[in-house]
């Protein structure tokens, strides 16, 4: 029988919700284990381990990928039903997450120059702040390379959702508006999918923080490229 | 089933437009967007999508992780530059979050002076 049983969309999924399942127990017994890191980093591990290619696994991950689509538009809920909250402290949210992301803009810029990384690099990291789809298309449009582009986004992503609500807190930043702000300008969908684990308030916030950010990064980033 | 129903709908106007309007904004964050105007405007309620959207909430993570599974798989791609990237994406998240979450703080900070005063 050599019609391997990894060879149907099932497996892909099955696998992804058994992991992700054992990551939720993990987590609800050591809080500061990150589900989405165990999940991705068990079935990479497995699919090594068992010797599956990536494309046999893809098949059903891509239906679960898909469901990124309605649960970004769910975002919506938290957003709506905190929204006094977000119209009382528009000011200092946009304050906040504007200079946030030209901070992190000549962060990248900075560094990439200090250690005399190339300029194609910079140009694909500049917009790694934002979901994945917008951080191709941004560097498409500074000439960066897209492909790496959207592997620096998802990456930028998983680091703010892991070391996120541990630096803040180190910092002493209690309340929800720079909390929320923080994650979703920094880390996108995938650091409001973790503080929404906290709060609900927090990840409306973070919600429309992303949502800013991903229409701000772009308008930063062109008078960047003119000046660099 | 209804909130499920509304979700989908959104999602695909979202894309729709997204491909018709070539904008800089994901299809996905424009459904969101068109969610929130509804639920505004009262032409959906809120009821109809609570309870499916706090589900694709709660569970948010688990939606990432074949995109952080095929990413990793790509790791190759990186190339020698790798110690470079690593320092400025790590730092440079440490900047955004910690610079956000600082002038935000501030700035609600002096909001709520100028209330009370």
């Amino acid at each position: 029988m050599n019609d391997a049983w990894f060879e149907q969309p099932l497996f892909g999924l099955t696998i992804t919700v058994l992991f992700y399942m054992g990551a939720q127990l993990l987590n609800s017994r050591y809080r500061w284990i990150n589900p989405l890191f165990i999940t991705s980093g068990g079935i990479i591990l497995f699919l090594l381990v068992c010797d599956i290619p990536y494309e046999s696994y893809r098949a059903g991950g891509d239906i679960i990928t898909f469901f990124l689509g309605p649960a970004t538009v769910a975002l919506a809920v938290p957003f709506y039903k905190n929204f006094q909250k977000l119209k009382d402290q528009l000011a200092p949210i946009v304050l906040g997450v504007s200079v946030g992301l030209v901070c992190g803009l000549l962060a990248v810029w900075g560094i990439i120059s200090l250690l005399h990384g190339s300029k194609q690099i910079m140009l694909t990291m500049l917009p790694k702040s934002v979901t994945t789809p917008i951080a191709i298309e941004v560097a498409d449009l500074l000439g960066g390379t897209p492909e790496l582009a959207g592997v620096f986004a998802v990456l930028t992503g998983l680091l703010g959702s892991m070391i996120g609500p541990t630096l803040l807190k180190l910092f002493k930043f209690r309340s929800d508006l720079p909390i929320g702000a923080a994650m979703g300008t920094a880390s996108h969908g995938i650091g409001t999918a973790r503080i929404m684990r906290d709060s609900e308030i927090q990840g409306g916030i973070s919600a429309f923080a992303m949502g800013l950010s991903s229409i701000l990064t772009p308008l930063f980033c062109i008078p960047l490229i003119w000046w660099l | 089933m209804k909130g499920l129903a509304i979700l989908l709908g959104y999602t695909l106007l979202g894309n729709v437009l997204h491909t018709l309007l070539s904008v800089p904004v994901s299809g996905n964050v424009i459904g969101m967007v068109l969610l929130v105007i509804s639920l505004f405007a009262g032409w959906v309620k809120l009821s109809w999508v609570e309870e499916t959207a706090q589900f694709f909430l709660k569970h948010m993570m688990i939606f990432f992780a074949p995109v952080i599974v095929g990413t990793m798989m790509f790791f190759g791609v990186i190339g020698e530059q790798w110690i470079v990237i690593a320092v400025a994406l790590s730092v440079s998240t440490l900047v955004v979050l910690l610079v956000t979450a600082g002038v935000t703080a501030w700035q609600t900070g002096r909001a709520k002076e100028h209330t009370y005063e």
